[in-house]
C-alpha cells in the first residue's frame, strides 16, 4: 500500500526494474501463463459455443451405448483445469522460484 | 421423510456444532489483532489454505442444487460443475501470487494499490457488499429450507438458528476459526460424496455406460407412465445424455459460461483466502490443492446425481409422478437415505448444513474486513486507526451483516437458490474482475477508470437481472420480462473494461498520473513480493 512505497523501496525495485533476471522472469513466466490461460479458456469458449450454437454435437453417442461424447468432453475439461493447474505449478516450483529468491536475496530480503 | 423430526440427524447435527464452537473457543484465544482476525495471522500452509478454499467453494448450491439439477434435467447439471472449475486455473495462473504480493487482509488492497486510496476502496466495499449479501441471501434460503425439511423445525427459526452461529464463529474466533471450520467441513463433505458415488457405482459393477443406462430407463419409464407412446419415452429418457433447455440460446450460454468462469476470480471471501498463507508459493499450492479437490467433487456430484435418479427417480415418497422432487433440492439427501439408512441421512444431512454455516461464515468475515478494513480505517481514518479500533468496527459489522442476512432470509424464501449465486457470480465477474485483471496488468490505468468502470459494470449486472424472469417475473409479477437471457455478464463484463480503458484513456488529472506513474513499482513487487510483509502486525 502507498504508505510503506517509501523511498527506499522505490529506490530498490529500480534496482529490480534494470536486473536482466527480472526482466527474464517476467517475459518467460508471462509468456507461460498467458498460453496457460489462453488454453483453458479456449477448451472452455469451445465447450460453450457447442452448447451455444450446436448442442446436438455433445448428444452423440459413443460406443453404440447410451453415453454421450458430451460426457467425456465434460468431465475432460474438468480434468484439464486440474491438470494445467499441476504443470503451472511445477514449473514454477522448479524455475521461477529459484529466479524470484536470487532477486529477493539481491534486494536484500 | 414424513417432515417431523429426524433424531439422528439432529444429534450429528449437535455433535458438529458442539466440536465446532469448541474450535471458535479455542481459536477466540488466539485472535488478537486484526491480522489474525481477518487473515489467521497469515500462517496457513498451502495444503490446509487448499481445503479451506475448497470448502469455501462446495457451498450448498453445489452439493445439493447440482445434484438435484442433474437428477432433474441430467446433462445440464455438468455445465454449472465445468464453469465452477474452470476459472480456478485463471485464478492461479494471472492473480493468487499477485494478490498475496500486493495485500494484506482484502482484495482492495491490490485494487487500490498504485491509486488513491479513498474512491478505489470505497469501490471495492460497495461491490464486496453487493456480492457477499446476494450470495448470503442464497445460502441462508438454502440452510433454511435444509432445516425445515430435516428437523422440522419452521423456516423463520431455522434461519435464524444458521444466523446466530455463524454470528458466534466470526465474531469470537474470526478468519482462524472460519478456517478450520472450512477445513473439517471440506474433509467430511468430500469424504460423504466418495462414499455415496462409491456405493452408487458398486451397484454398477463400475460401468458409468451401466449407470446411465439404467438411468435413461428410469427417465423413459416415467415419461412412459406419464401419457408418452413408447417411441417419444425412450426419446425422453436420453435427454439427460445431452445438454438440453436449461441455455436455450446462445447469449444465454456464453454469458452464463463468463459470469461462472470470471465471477470466481471476482468473489471476495475466495480472494480473501490468499492472505491467509505466508507467501506467494503457498498462494500456489494452495490453488492446486483447491481445484483438485473441487474438481474430483464435482465428478462425484455427477455420479451422485445419476444415482439418484436411478434409486430414488421412482420413489413416491419423494418424488411426484411427474418426477420431481417433492422438495425441490433435496436429491443427494434421499439418495444418502436410500444408500445408509436414517444413520447416513442424519450424517448427511449434519455436513450438508455444515456447508451451508461455514460458507456463511466466510462471506460474513469478507463483508466486515471490507467495512472495517477498506471504509473505515483506510477511508474514513486515513489509516491511522490502530488494530483494536478495527476490530471493534469489523465486530459491529458482522452483527450488523448477520441481522440483514437473517432479514433478507426470510425476505426472500421463495427465490431460487442455483439463480441467486449465479448472480453473485455475474455482479463479481463485472465489477471486481475487471478491476483487478487492469489494475495489476495494464499500466495506463487509472484511478477514475477503475471506480466508474467497475460501478458501471456491477450497476448493469443489477439492472438486468432486476428485468429478468426471476425478479421482474416471479417476485415483482410483471407479465413479461425486460431482458430475456439467463445472466446479464456477456454485456455488463465488456462494459466494465471498455469503460474503465475509455476513461483511463481520456483521464488527464494529475492522479492519473501518481496512477500510471505507479505500475512499474507495483509490477516488481506483483512478480516477485520484494516489500511484501505478511498479514503481520507491525
Amino acid at each position: 500500500m502507498a504508505e510503506e512505497d517509501s523511498s527506499g523501496d522505490a529506490a530498490r525495485y529500480d534496482a529490480v526494474l534494470a536486473d536482466p533476471r527480472y526482466q527474464r522472469l517476467v517475459r518467460r513466466r508471462g509468456r507461460f501463463t498467458w498460453t496457460l490461460s489462453i488454453v483453458m479458456l479456449v477448451a472452455y469458449f469451445g465447450y460453450i459455443a457447442l452448447i451455444a450454437f450446436d448442442k446436438a454435437a455433445l448428444a452423440a453417442p459413443i460406443g453404440g451405448g447410451v453415453t454421450s461424447i458430451g460426457i467425456p468432453i465434460g468431465i475432460g475439461l474438468i480434468l484439464l483445469g486440474i491438470l494445467l493447474t499441476g504443470i503451472y505449478v511445477r514449473r514454477a516450483n522448479k524455475e521461477f522460484d529459484p529466479l524470484v529468491d536470487a532477486l529477493k536475496k539481491e534486494a536484500g530480503e | 421423510m414424513t417432515g417431523g423430526p429426524n433424531w439422528s440427524a439432529i444429534a450429528m447435527f449437535a455433535a458438529f456444532v458442539a466440536f465446532t464452537l469448541g474450535i471458535t473457543w479455542w481459536a477466540a484465544r488466539r485472535t488478537k489483532t486484526r491480522a489474525d482476525f481477518y487473515a489467521a495471522g497469515g500462517g496457513v500452509s498451502g495444503f490446509k489454505n487448499g481445503l479451506a478454499i475448497a470448502g469455501d467453494y462446495m457451498s450448498a448450491a453445489s452439493f445439493l442444487g447440482i445434484s438435484s439439477q442433474i437428477f432433474g434435467v441430467g446433462y445440464d447439471g455438468l455445465i454449472y460443475s465445468i464453469g465452477f472449475l474452470v476459472g480456478w486455473p485463471v485464478i492461479l495462473f494471472l492473480m493468487a501470487e499477485r494478490l498475496r504480493n500486493l495485500g494484506k487482509y482484502t482484495f482492495a488492497d491490490v485494487a487500490s494499490f498504485r491509486f488513491a486510496q479513498a474512491p478505489v476502496r470505497s469501490f471495492a466495499a460497495v461491490s464486496t457488499l453487493a456480492v457477499v449479501l446476494f450470495y448470503l441471501i442464497a445460502q441462508m434460503v438454502g440452510a433454511g429450507q435444509l432445516i425445515k425439511t430435516l428437523f422440522g423445525l419452521n423456516y423463520l427459526s431455522a434461519v435464524i438458528i444458521v444466523g446466530v452461529l455463524m454470528t458466534l464463529y466470526v465474531l469470537f474466533g474470526g478468519m482462524i476459526a472460519t478456517t478450520w471450520v472450512q477445513i473439517i467441513k471440506a474433509v467430511l463433505l468430500l469424504g460423504c460424496a466418495t462414499v455415496m458415488a462409491f456405493a452408487v457405482l458398486f451397484q454398477f459393477g463400475f460401468s458409468p455406460e451401466a449407470l446411465f443406462t439404467r438411468a435413461v430407463e428410469v427417465k423413459a419409464s416415467i415419461a412412459a407412465a406419464n401419457g408418452a407412446a413408447a417411441e417419444q419415452a425412450a426419446a425422453k429418457g436420453l435427454e439427460i445424455m445431452r445438454p438440453g433447455t436449461f441455455l436455450p440460446d446462445w447469449v444465454s450460454a456464453i454469458s452464463f459460461g463468463m459470469a461462472l468462469m470470471f465471477g470466481t476470480a471476482g468473489l471476495p471471501h475466495i480472494l480473501m483466502r490468499f492472505f491467509t498463507v505466508p507467501d506467494a508459493r503457498q498462494a500456489r499450492v494452495s490453488v492446486l490443492w483447491a481445484t483438485g479437490w473441487i474438481g474430483y467433487f464435482y465428478i462425484l456430484t455427477f455420479i451422485i446425481g445419476f444415482g439418484a435418479i436411478v434409486m430414488i427417480g421412482t420413489n413416491p415418497a419423494w418424488v411426484t409422478e411427474a418426477g420431481a422432487l417433492r422438495t425441490g433440492n433435496m436429491a443427494a439427501i434421499h439418495l444418502a437415505e436410500a444408500i445408509g439408512g436414517n444413520l447416513f441421512l442424519g450424517f448427511v444431512s449434519a455436513v450438508a448444513f455444515a456447508t451451508i454455516l461455514a460458507v456463511v461464515a466466510g462471506l460474513t468475515l469478507s463483508g466486515a474486513s471490507a467495512v472495517s478494513h477498506d471504509v473505515y480505517a483506510t477511508v474514513l481514518r486515513k489509516g491511522q486507526a490502530n488494530s483494536d479500533e478495527e476490530l471493534r468496527v469489523s465486530r459491529i459489522t458482522v452483527l450488523v451483516l448477520a441481522m440483514l442476512a437473517i432479514a433478507l432470509g426470510i425476505a426472500f424464501e421463495q427465490v431460487n437458490v442455483a439463480f441467486m449465486v449465479s448472480l453473485a457470480f455475474a455482479l463479481a465477474a463485472s465489477g471486481n474482475f475487471p478491476v483487478l485483471i487492469l489494475s495489476l496488468f495494464w499500466k495506463g490505468c487509472t484511478t477514475r477508470g477503475v471506480v466508474t468502470g467497475g460501478l458501471a459494470g456491477v450497476l448493469l449486472a443489477l439492472v438486468l437481472t432486476i428485468l429478468s424472469k426471476p425478479i421482474w417475473v416471479d417476485i415483482l409479477g410483471n407479465a413479461k420480462a425486460v431482458f430475456p437471457y439467463t445472466s446479464p455478464t456477456i454485456f455488463s463484463m465488456p462494459l466494465a473494461f471498455l469503460t474503465i480503458w475509455l476513461v483511463s484513456v481520456l483521464d488527464k488529472s494529475p492522479r492519473a498520473a501518481v496512477d500510471r506513474g505507479g505500475y512499474l513499482h507495483q509490477r516488481v513487487r506483483a512478480e516477485t513480493g520484494i516489500g511484501a510483509s505478511g498479514a503481520s502486525d507491525h
